[in-house]
């Protein structure tokens, strides 16, 4: 620490206690002592609070004792002559500065202004915590950068983000410098903000930096296993697994160095564009703590040496930018050039598996009209054929590399992909057409990544674009005949009639004893791994998380135990677990690492199970825990029974916790689920003859207690309560 | 006599020695010239363990004489190792009679027996208690202090097994000892074993004798040095860095000056609350006196400076000089260092010497017997002692000389200030190191002696190596002498480091010496450098670190003890002055070279201050290559699969 970068560390501290500690007793004198305060929809309260101390802020009497906290380690300013070290109090005084700021912005959820206002989004919720903090955990996302400030002019602004974008970060913006901000520059140039485009204006104050820390806090918590309190573990998590640092554009204010210096104790470190000290040693951080004085030409990759990042970008040859930044990117009609499908026109996308010397690697051909050829607002038909061919690639391949092109598409910047088979819907905006995206490029997407991403099973790819109506529709009668067949080899896979299983270990980072076994009927508890998912994985790793498992002797064919899935488990969970069963949630069932998209329940009076989904903000489900709480419990890589996280297609499984009753059990699930998973729910109630068993459903508009909802299912003769008992 | 100024870096005692010579008074430094070092005794070949000899093994005058056999046929090797490793005993009983004292009264203020000792660092106190294995949960402060002072006393006595905290060693080092079976197994009993087996008859083999002489010593380290260090900062706080003054112009003309010398604090943390008790105040303000000024000399000051950043009037050669200025209204002393000549020279100027240790009495010294049992009380009569004398001054020489330093750099705290409270660590020290930014890490340490320029080697030796790049921790009186020289200032940093060091020192706000206490705190610096071991990226012992320990003026049989325990934990340590078994080749070049085998490091001795810098610099580049850190260190970039080989725990 510079003596000069912690006497303004230290001095903005102090004048971040003067000004919250005021705010607090307004607040306090206010509303009084009682008054709930907390961040939308997390159970983990004022998370760096709670992930550093374990105290839980709930109403603003809990202030007082944080603030206490926040006092005891906020140090005097360094001595001019003579003084004692300060990198350790520094460091103090930026992690009172993060407590005193998150109490600050809670403060500003009651009492305004609404940290919600116009392009700015306040703290994340647990549900974006969850589906982007799983993006850290697997590496999809390599960390994040914490953007202060603005740049000298928007196109600079532009410019950087875009950069920072291409290397699959977010950017989470706060602070602001000469009266604007990156995300207003930014927004000025009409650049898509939030967090489909990874770019995330937190705030305008640099106070609002807590929601990207806090953000960090509860990754540690939830995916790397700390518990509330273990400050180390969540630091550490952080240091070495989340790879973020700051960016400084602008003048760095006491109050900006303070939270820098908070951030250095997470490991991230600050680059700054002026030429402010700099702290070169190693050691709090991966790298150098704060370095300065970097052009904006440079700044991204400086920024990524210092943190020690390596980011392995296939650079696809595109005139646009390509990401997964750029995935959940819209094309409103306005901005859309052209377009394809959605029912406009046919379009289709088909990968088919052809022998080595049928394809010609590289090839692609747009047969029928260019974009050139069509004016601003047409449609055209698009027919995308893959052809795919490589020494261990398998027909069950195809639909996975086919589902691939959803995802690959949309990561190029100003295209727009969603749908998939014969449903696909796809748009050009016109800054794409400008800058001379065609639809050959569609193709050279697809070449460049399948290869880049499945170099084991693809060796060779060649596309070939239909955009006539006659040539789609011809080939689009082949693709679905081949769809229909797919699925029929599919859905006729059982549990019973498949010798190899999968596993599963991709969350023993965080969840060491953790196993999932993945059956033809019973996918990945996280929804994104089905079994022919892990198999293709398999083929593409063969040391990778996901391993064969030949299941060997059944034992007990109700509870689906296999002798070599106990011994598979038993030796990759650490020796934790000896024995597991696939179809009970009650009697050894499978752990929970905590991506889980449902976690089920037992519900004792009504001799049946709830399913509450991840996006459920409900504070109260009927086994009265919310999602979060009982994510706490559930998830880690224990075995709890009585509960179970699952992945949601595994509800209509015909193997849904088949041994304690099965579909039938299900009493209570969040009316938006029910509504996602309509068909799926009808269809099976339909074949286990029972077309009104949907209806019996109970959600949280009948109740959100088992006492609630028991005189529904009562009305409605919900089978479950004349089953048997499910508690043996 | 010689000119003052060849006798001292220490501008203060250079003005007393002139003083004295004026007034023809008596002190170590005039002493030195009249009498010279018995060279057969100082070189180890002098055995007097039975009434046959005194043998003087004496090497032979020419080449193809029969090398000297004593009596009984004791060779040269065997004396000097015998007379080695009883300096090894005398050491480590010194140090751990002192441990325990502090245990003992950490067993009364658990029970409440010892008004004004109380636990003051609870914190340190459960982890101690971990490290002993004592159950903590939901248990009252008093109940686990109790634990651990029996336990820790107990220790004295133990007779078999392994010592508690020698198991706080890098588990390559415990294994080390282990093989060699030198792994202590009780305080008293390798000090017992050791004089046993270097009676006449008993071990008549060199390196057997050594090996004893290395439980021995490690039994001090690891044992009663750690003892005493732990408990009198679970007793009296773990310092922190702190800020004062040093050399004899901190006394104060109009204050009585009430000076606390020797070695242990249970006595000085008394006298100072005492001495600021506002009935004392008023006391001494009744006499004249404009307050009370509580100042230290020798390892005591070191203590009550790490704590409460009391002035220091000097080390140990400056006993003498302070009451040379007749400023000096009382002085107490314990144990250890104390020269018996302040006495008689007290009686020249009106100082009162008072002894308070029943171990430690003295001729013309007024004894009034501390015990913890009543403790404020014998603190406030000692205090009101100096303050009666107060009126009873001559001609007061306050030399004009004092220089500000921090100090308070212990384990615990350099732990904080490289993190925070929140990510303490000694990742920033070692990072440091494996960039180069710190070249190595010497601890100087150790006495003042006569026979060489008071204090001018040890502030050469340690400037020198701060201009090349390494970060210096010190103890004891060498620490005093570098204090006076302002290279313990935060602000010489820029002046003095080259530019990696000073990034370093300039990142966390520390000068580049750092005052780590007195010593029995040398026990800290293993604690320091076990963690270096365990924070990782330099080698998996203390042999593998460039560290490297360094006594340039040791005079102390204790300083033989540090010395050994620290080569036996891996380190390798560099003395000057005089070797101690130079009459014996054999012995000499087993213990500069041969152990370098069993223990991965030697001792060494260069008596010369340029090429003993010379020497540290070798030995610790020496290990940055066998490290492979010679060179600029590689950036290595993370993808997410080397993340997650990564720990987070």
């Amino acid at each position: 620490m510079s003596k000069i970068i912690a006497s303004a560390a230290i001095r903005g501290t102090h004048a971040i206690r003067e000004r919250v500690g005021k705010r607090l007793d307004e607040a306090l004198e206010k509303y009084g002592e009682k008054q709930e305060i907390s961040f939308p929809n997390t159970g983990y309260y004022l998370p760096i609070i709670f992930g550093m101390t374990g105290e839980k802020v709930e109403n603003l009497g809990d202030c007082p004792k944080v603030m206490a906290i926040a006092d005891d380690l906020i140090p005097p300013v360094p001595a001019e002559n003579l003084w004692t070290p300060y990198l350790g109090p520094t460091l103090d005084a930026g992690m009172a500065t993060l407590f005193m700021e998150e109490i600050e912005e809670a403060i500003k959820y009651l009492d305004g202004p609404n940290p919600v206002d116009g392009i700015w989004l306040g703290a994340a919720d647990d549900v974006i915590m969850r589906e982007r903090g799983v993006e850290f955990v697997d590496g999809s996302a390599p960390g994040f950068c914490a953007l202060a400030g603005s740049a000298p002019t928007p196109e600079i602004a532009e410019a950087v983000v875009k950069e920072l974008q291409e290397k699959n970060l977010y950017i989470w913006c706060s602070g602001n410098f000469n009266g604007t901000t990156v995300s207003e520059q930014l927004d000025s140039l009409g650049v898509q903000l939030g967090w489909e485009t990874r770019i995330v204006p937190y705030g305008r104050e640099i106070g609002s930096a807590v929601y990207s820390l806090g953000f960090a806090a509860r990754a540690a918590l939830s995916f790397g296993g700390a518990e509330p309190g273990d400050y180390r573990k969540v630091l550490l998590y952080n240091k070495n697994r989340i790879f973020a640092f700051v960016l400084a554009l602008g003048e760095v204010t006491d109050e900006w160095y303070a939270n820098a210096a908070g951030a250095i104790s997470y490991g991230f470190p600050t680059i700054a564009d002026t030429p402010i000290p700099e702290i070169l040693p190693t050691g709090v951080c991966t790298y150098e703590h704060v370095v300065s004085n970097i052009p904006h030409d440079e700044i991204v990759q400086k920024a990524i040496e210092v943190r020690g990042l390596k980011i392995m970008v296939d650079k696809v040859p595109i005139p646009m930018a390509y990401g997964p930044a750029f995935e959940g990117e819209r094309i409103r009609k306005d901005d859309m050039y052209c377009q394809f499908g959605g029912n406009i026109t046919p379009a289709f996308e088909f990968v088919q598996m052809k022998e080595m010397d049928e394809v010609e690697d590289g090839k692609i051909e747009v047969i029928g009209p260019e974009v050139d050829d069509i004016g601003e607002g047409d449609a055209l038909p698009l027919g995308i054929v893959v052809d795919v061919a490589g020494r261990k690639m398998q027909e069950d391949f195809e639909s996975i590399l086919e589902r691939q092109i959803h995802h690959l598409i949309n990561g190029a910047e100003g295209v727009w992909h969603m749908g998939q088979r014969d449903i696909v819907w796809t748009r050009i905006s016109k800054k794409a057409k400008e800058k001379g995206f065609k639809i050959r490029d569609y193709g050279t997407i697809l070449h460049t990544k399948l290869l880049g991403e499945f170099p084991s099973i693809v060796d060779k790819v060649q596309i070939t674009l239909y955009t006539t109506e006659e040539d789609c529709l011809q080939w689009q009668e082949k693709a679905r005949a081949k769809y229909k067949e797919r699925d029929e080899r599919t859905a006729g896979m059982t549990d019973e009639t498949t010798e190899i299983f999968y596993s599963c270990t991709l969350c023993q980072s965080f969840a060491p004893t953790h196993v999932c076994v993945v059956t033809p009927e019973r996918l990945g508890l996280c929804g994104a791994y089905n079994w022919l998912d892990c198999k293709a994985a398999y083929e593409i790793d063969p040391t990778g998380p996901n391993q064969p498992i030949p299941k060997g002797d059944t034992i007990d064919e109700r509870l689906g135990q296999w002798k070599n899935v106990n011994e598979f488990v038993y030796n990759n969970s650490g020796k934790a677990l000896d024995k597991f069963n696939a179809y009970s949630m009650m009697e050894d069932p499978m752990t929970s690492c905590g991506c889980f998209e449902c976690i089920v329940s037992f519900l004792p009076i009504c001799n049946g199970v709830m399913i509450v989904n991840r996006e459920f903000t409900g504070k109260e489900t009927p086994c009265g825990m919310s999602f979060s709480t009982l994510a706490g419990t559930v998830g880690g890589g224990n075995v709890t029974p009585g509960f179970v996280g699952i992945g949601k297609v595994y509800i209509t499984s015909k193997k849904f916790i088949s041994a304690d009753g099965g579909f039938h059990r299900i009493v209570w699930m969040p009316k938006a689920l029910k509504e996602t998973l309509t068909d799926e729910l009808a269809k099976r109630a339909e074949e286990l003859e029972t077309p009104d068993f949907v209806d019996k459903i109970a959600d949280e508009t009948v109740g959100v207690t088992e006492d609630e909802i028991l005189p529904f299912l009562t009305e409605k003769e919900h089978p479950a309560l004349t089953m048997d008992p499910m508690l043996q | 006599m010689a000119d003052s100024g060849e006798r001292s870096a220490c501008e203060a005692t250079i003005e007393m020695l002139q003083k004295a010579c004026e007034e023809d008074q008596s002190t170590a430094f005039s002493r030195t010239e009249k009498m010279k070092p018995c060279t057969i005794g100082a070189s180890g070949i002098c055995c007097k363990n039975c009434a046959m000899g005194p043998c003087r093994l004496t090497p032979p005058k020419k080449e193809g004489d029969e090398p000297k056999r004593g009596i009984c046929g004791a060779t040269a090797e065997v004396v000097a190792a015998r007379n080695f490793v009883r300096m090894i005993a005398g050491g480590s009983s010194a140090h751990s009679d002192h441990g325990r004292a502090v245990a003992e009264t950490m067993i009364l203020a658990a029970r409440g027996e010892a008004e004004g000792y109380r636990v003051k660092d609870r914190i340190k106190l459960l982890e101690v208690a971990a490290d002993l294995s004592i159950e903590v949960a939901d248990r009252p402060v008093e109940e686990i202090a109790l634990d651990v002072g029996e336990k820790c006393l107990a220790m004295f006595g133990q007779q078999e097994g392994e010592l508690a905290f020698g198991w706080r060693a890098p588990e390559a080092r415990k294994e080390i000892w282990r093989k060699l079976g030198i792994f202590p197994r009780g305080i008293d009993r390798e000090v017992v074993e050791t004089m046993h087996r270097t009676s006449i008859g008993v071990d008549q083999e060199m390196e057997n004798i050594i090996l004893q002489g290395s439980r021995c010593a490690l039994a001090d380290g690891w044992g009663g040095s750690m003892i005493a260090t732990e408990l009198q900062d679970i007793l009296f706080g773990t310092p922190t860095a702190i800020k004062s003054k040093i050399n004899l112009g901190v006394l104060e003309e109009d204050q009585v000056n009430l000076i606390v010398h020797g070695h242990e604090p249970l006595l000085s943390e008394m006298i100072l609350l005492a001495a600021r008790s506002e009935k004392m105040i008023k006391k001494a303000e009744e006499k004249g006196a404009r307050g009370i000024n509580l100042a230290g000399i020798c390892c005591t000051a070191n203590e009550i400076l790490s704590r409460h950043g009391i002035p220091i009037a000097g080390n140990v050669l400056q006993q003498e000089m302070a009451i040379l200025t007749g400023a000096v209204d009382a002085m107490v002393v314990d144990v250890q260092c104390i020269y018996q000549a302040i006495g008689e020279l007290s009686q020249c100027y009106h100082t009162k010497i008072i002894t308070t240790s029943p171990k430690g009495r003295m001729p013309l010294a007024e004894h009034i017997e501390f015990h913890e049992s009543d403790a404020i009380a014998i603190a406030e009569r000692i205090v009101e002692t100096a303050i009666d004398n107060f009126p009873n001054r001559g001609k007061v020489d306050i030399p004009d000389v004092s220089s500000d330093f921090t100090g308070g750099y212990d384990h615990e705290y350099i732990n904080y200030m490289l993190g925070g409270r929140f990510r303490a660590s000694y990742r920033p020290l070692n990072d440091g190191i494996i960039d180069g930014r710190i070249r190595g890490v010497v601890g100087v340490v150790g006495c003042n002696n006569p026979r060489v320029p008071h204090d001018a080697i040890h502030v050469q030796v340690v400037s020198e190596l701060v201009a090349n790049g390494c970060l210096v921790v010190m103890t004891g009186c060498a620490a005093q002498a570098v204090a006076k020289t302002g290279l313990m200032k935060p602000e010489t940093a820029k002046d003095v480091c080259p530019q990696g060091l000073y990034e370093i020192c300039e990142a966390v706000g520390i000068p580049p010496v750092l005052h780590m206490g007195s010593c029995v705190d040398n026990s800290r610096i293993l604690i320091a450098l076990t963690e270096m071991v365990k924070e990782g990226g330099l080698g998996d012992d203390i042999s593998d670190l460039p560290a490297v320990g360094c006594a340039p003026e040791w005079m102390s049989e204790k300083a033989i003890s540090i010395g050994h325990y620290f080569v036996a934990s891996g380190a390798a340590v560099v003395f000057g002055v005089e070797w101690p078994t130079s009459g014996s080749q054999e012995c000499t070049d087993y213990l500069l070279e041969g152990i370098f085998e069993q223990y991965g490091n030697s001792w060494h001795y260069e008596p010369d201050p340029d090429k003993m810098v010379a020497k540290l610099l070798s030995l610790i580049d020496s290990k940055r290559d066998a490290l492979g850190i010679l060179g600029k260190r590689e950036r290595v970039l993370f993808d997410m699969a080397a993340r997650r080989e990564l720990s987070i725990d």
